[in-house]
């Protein structure tokens, strides 16, 4: 193998963050516009107008979540196992408004009926603000540590309900994540509708923005002073076999600021998800503009990479047994298959972002609300 | 249900979730080809009838391709939420062509579809047709990744089992990717897609053409399906048959339970056209048989013989006793991984220790068990005789009908005698048969390749997450709700459409669909 296995391992640590950071820029903004669709715009023609400006892209958008599941499939195994069966109800429900949102799109203009139309838009609504909480909810729990074992064959066990995965700290990371994502969907509404749509968005871009940089802070507080994190005691081979039962791990409070303390530089994450949203709440304006987007969306980048960078090298830690916690180390495919997903990442991920900035390019400029009155829906 | 645990369900949920997948996606793998085609016409020829069917057939398409990605997800999600230590087990090997899939195939297919309804009117015409090239190109390498993963699973070359990480674990990718099976399974299931759109579009034509109206779109339609159909549905018969060879490669106990053949059969062996199974007696009663047939299918000669149930259950036997040391040794491993006569022991039997797996439904003291408990873990490794035999049997008949159904339709096409409405109305009564014979070759497939879920690898039963019975029940329940109301809807949606039937607008030629152009402002 031409790279280390803890070079992989790395690797694939950090394009797990890129591919969650890309669904999270260009599907947050379709799931954000979703979430506010029924508040931004009031009448039928406003509604299709907010639709039209997001139902090019948001089915190749979405394929950045499908790729994530993937890649956690194919590179990260356990982590796939562990957290899609752990979290069954809540995948289910993530699930079930995922199914909606194709069919909201497609099946909604085809009647004419008011009370029809009312009903997908709120599906489509839904559709966007259940999975932005759930996957928030999810990132809260990570940050807990998440209640499993293995047995010694590595049949996982899981020893928690639905219910429990709602206490207050992954609450108010759900939120995290709804406003971040509503902030980022009303930039996108103001910059790509006009009129009374793009006001009403710049509007909830500005209360939006703060919501989010306020929650991450309180949030980031939260972290440091009041919930433990995990680190893992004494050496660990970096090169090992994916073994998860091979090493221990204790808890300690501000465990998962330690990061911060060893490279400095790191805490340009939490400083671009604080400095992301304010500055798109101070530069939202009525018709909104790409640097109102631009700054919404460095703050996804930088909220994402706050929760990637504190839990590093742990991927999801157990809070019963947290020697069986997953980390990058041991928790991995093998150098093998990481090496040749690797190769297809290199080869394929280019080629998407050249033809999604294509296909985004053809459909630049506002949708206009005039025209979206004099004419019939798309699909 | 009352005495289903969680496996039963798992299982029930997962080919439930995954047949109604399969309802939308043969069509997708269909219709997108049949569009690019047509457009292709259009373009090259400026026609606005091939302009107007390849928007009438794009509308239908969208409402189906909407369907089918939402239900893909699912399956997406399944393996991780029910089929947890099955992710455990192979994610290895099985989550790269997976994660492939999605960056090579439905990532393009997924961003075009978007241009492909709303960028006609900013695209020239070469333009949008390549757009709908990409859709149907992507469609069709997604079911290659798919079906790569899915072949592995019936034939899991390339990969060995590594006792420190207690999984499979890849050796050649180069395998995995050219597995004769895989290969075999694409072809025979792209076919059986694009037979699925050309039935549709010959039935809704033949519909249109039985009450008179939008005669001459309905013609060129119908004209249209009937070659392409024909070519598919030569296709899937003749490369259905390369999928029966191939399965003899590695799994004798399925094709053995497809024909309910019980003895060994001296070379060649024939092929039971008709009988009735008898699970008691274990014998096939009324046999017609045609000679020779099996043999050629199966061994491609006419001196190799093909193995029947009660043999292949004999030899299963052995492999549970191999399997038993590779189990014992690999507790050693497992507890000292440098002990060399364990390793060597694990090496010579680890083909066979999925074989001891087997064992755990009876006992978890695998190492123990005794003569009785083999035996009834061999014999669960004959699948459902009665459902195979005959759910390969309809399958196949289908194949060779719509084969026929399309040469007709092709000479009357040819002749100019689309009048004959018995004709018509045949073609119209045969739309719902390719989904039928799409299942059952799932059916065939999949619930054949039991009691694994990795032929010979792991054991369906240990396959699945630990999650409660409750919860399962809960999901299951869910998603039968959910997915009828979803059915009711997208059928509604489509029969609509097709009642309103399709527009040929005067617009001036060389112009896209759907919208009037206004002037691009930032």
């Amino acid at each position: 193998m031409p790279l280390d296995y803890d070079v992989l391992r790395f690797i694939w640590w950090a394009l797990l963050g890129v591919l969650l950071m890309g669904f999270a820029i260009l599907d947050g903004y379709d799931l954000g516009t979703g979430m506010l669709l029924p508040f931004v715009a009031r009448t039928d023609a406003e509604r299709r107008q907010v639709r039209e400006t997001i139902e090019p892209h948001w089915e190749g958008h979405q394929i950045w979540f499908i790729l994530g599941g993937g890649a956690a499939f194919a590179a990260w195994p356990p982590l796939y196992a562990a957290s899609f069966s752990g979290f069954y109800i809540a995948m289910l429900l993530v699930l079930v408004t995922l199914i909606l949102r194709p069919v909201g799109f497609t099946f909604r203009d085809k009647l004419e009926d008011s009370r029809w139309r009312e009903f997908w838009d709120w599906v489509l609504a839904i559709g966007g603000f259940v999975p932005s909480l759930v996957f928030g909810v999810a990132f809260g729990n990570l940050l807990l540590g998440v209640p499993f074992n293995f047995d010694p064959e590595m049949r996982l066990s899981y020893d928690g309900s639905f219910l429990d995965l709602l206490n207050p700290f992954s609450l108010l990371a759900g939120l995290v994540s709804v406003a971040m994502l509503a902030l980022h969907g009303a930039a996108w509404v103001s910059l790509k509708a006009d009129g009374m749509v793009a006001e009403r968005a710049a509007r909830l871009t500005r209360l939006a923005g703060l919501a989010a940089a306020v929650l991450f802070a309180f949030a980031g507080i939260w972290i440091a002073f009041g919930i433990e994190g995990y680190v893992i005691g004494g050496a660990m081979s970096h090169t090992g076999p994916s073994n998860p039962l091979a090493k221990s791990v204790a808890r300690e409070t501000s465990a998962w600021m330690r990061n911060y303390g060893i490279h400095a530089g790191l805490i340009t994450a939490p400083v671009l998800g604080i400095a992301g949203p304010l500055l798109a709440a101070v530069l939202s304006r009525p018709r909104g503009s790409i640097a109102v987007l631009i700054a919404s969306g460095v703050g996804v980048a930088g909220i994402i990479a706050t929760a990637g960078v504190s839990l590093f090298p742990f991927l999801l830690p157990s809070s019963t047994h947290p020697a069986a916690s997953l980390t990058v180390w041991d928790a991995s495919s093998s150098p093998l298959t990481l090496f040749i997903m690797l190769i297809a990442v290199l080869v394929f991920l280019p080629v998407v972002l050249i033809y999604t900035s294509i296909a985004m390019r053809l459909m630049r400029g506002r949708v206009h609300l005039v025209d979206v009155e004099r004419r019939q829906s798309h699909y | 249900m009352t005495g289903w645990g969680v496996v039963e369900l798992s299982r029930l949920q997962f080919a439930l979730t995954a047949l109604y997948h399969f309802l939308f996606v043969p069509l997708t793998l269909g219709l997108s080809l049949l569009l690019a085609v047509m457009e292709s016409v259009y373009v090259m020829t400026g026609r606005r009838i091939w302009r107007a069917m390849t928007r009438f057939w794009g509308t239908l398409f969208g409402i189906n391709f909407a369907m089918g990605v939402a239900t893909g997800i699912t399956m997406e999600f399944q393996f991780g939420t029910n089929w947890a230590y099955y992710s455990h087990y192979v994610g290895d090997i099985f989550g790269a062509p997976l994660a492939i899939e999605g960056l090579m195939a439905f990532f393009l297919e997924a961003t075009f579809v978007g241009i492909f309804f709303f960028g006609s009117d900013r695209l020239s015409r070469i333009g949008h047709l390549i757009v709908t090239w990409l859709v149907a190109i992507g469609a069709n390498f997604s079911a290659l990744w798919i079906l790569i993963a899915n072949g592995w699973m019936q034939n899991p070359v390339g990969a060995h089992f590594e006792p420190q990480t207690m999984r499979m674990e890849l050796t050649s990718f180069f395998e995995l990717l050219f597995n004769p099976v895989a290969q075999a399974k694409f072809v025979h299931t792209v076919s059986a897609g694009y037979v699925t759109g050309a039935v549709f579009m010959l039935g809704v034509s033949a519909f249109y053409l039985l009450r008179g109206r939008h005669v001459a779109f309905a013609k060129r339609s119908f004209t249209v399906a009937a070659s392409f159909g024909l070519a598919s549905a030569l296709s899937v018969v003749v490369l259905g048959d390369e999928s029966g060879y191939t399965a003899t490669l590695d799994q004798k106990m399925k094709i053995a339970a497809i024909e309910a053949m019980w003895e060994t059969e001296p070379a060649p062996a024939g092929f039971t056209a008709f009988g009735i199974p008898d699970l008691d007696q274990r014998v096939t009663r009324y046999k017609v048989e045609i000679p020779w047939l099996l043999g050629l299918i199966a061994t491609r000669s006419i001196d190799r013989p093909v193995a029947g149930i009660k043999d292949l259950v004999q030899s299963g036997k052995q492999r549970i006793e191999s399997g038993i040391l590779a189990y014992k040794a690999l507790q050693i491993v497992r507890r000292d991984p440098n002990d060399a006569g364990a390793r060597a022991d694990l090496e010579a039997h680890a083909a066979d220790l999925g074989y001891a797996l087997l064992l755990k439904r009876y006992t978890s003291a695998v190492v123990d068990a005794d003569a009785a408990t083999i035996e009834r873990a061999a014999s669960d490794l004959v699948p459902d005789v009665p459902v195979l035999f005959w759910a390969f049997r309809f399958m196949a008949g289908l194949g060779f009908y719509f084969i026929a159904l399309f040469a007709a339709a092709f000479y009357l096409a040819s002749v100019r005698r689309l009048e004959k409405r018995w004709f018509l109305r045949l073609a119209l009564w045969s739309l719902p048969l390719p989904w039928v014979a799409a299942e059952l070759g799932w059916i065939v497939a999949e619930y054949g390749r039991q009691p694994w879920v990795v032929e010979g690898v792991l054991p369906t039963f240990l396959g699945v997450s630990s999650v409660s019975r409750g919860a399962v029940i809960g999901s299951l329940t869910g998603f039968v709700l959910f997915y009828s109301a979803l059915a009711i809807v997208d059928v509604a949606l489509m029969v609509r459409a097709i009642r309103q039937g399709p527009t040929v607008e005067d617009a001036p030629p060389g112009r896209h669909p759907f919208t009037p152009q206004r002037p691009r402002t930032a």
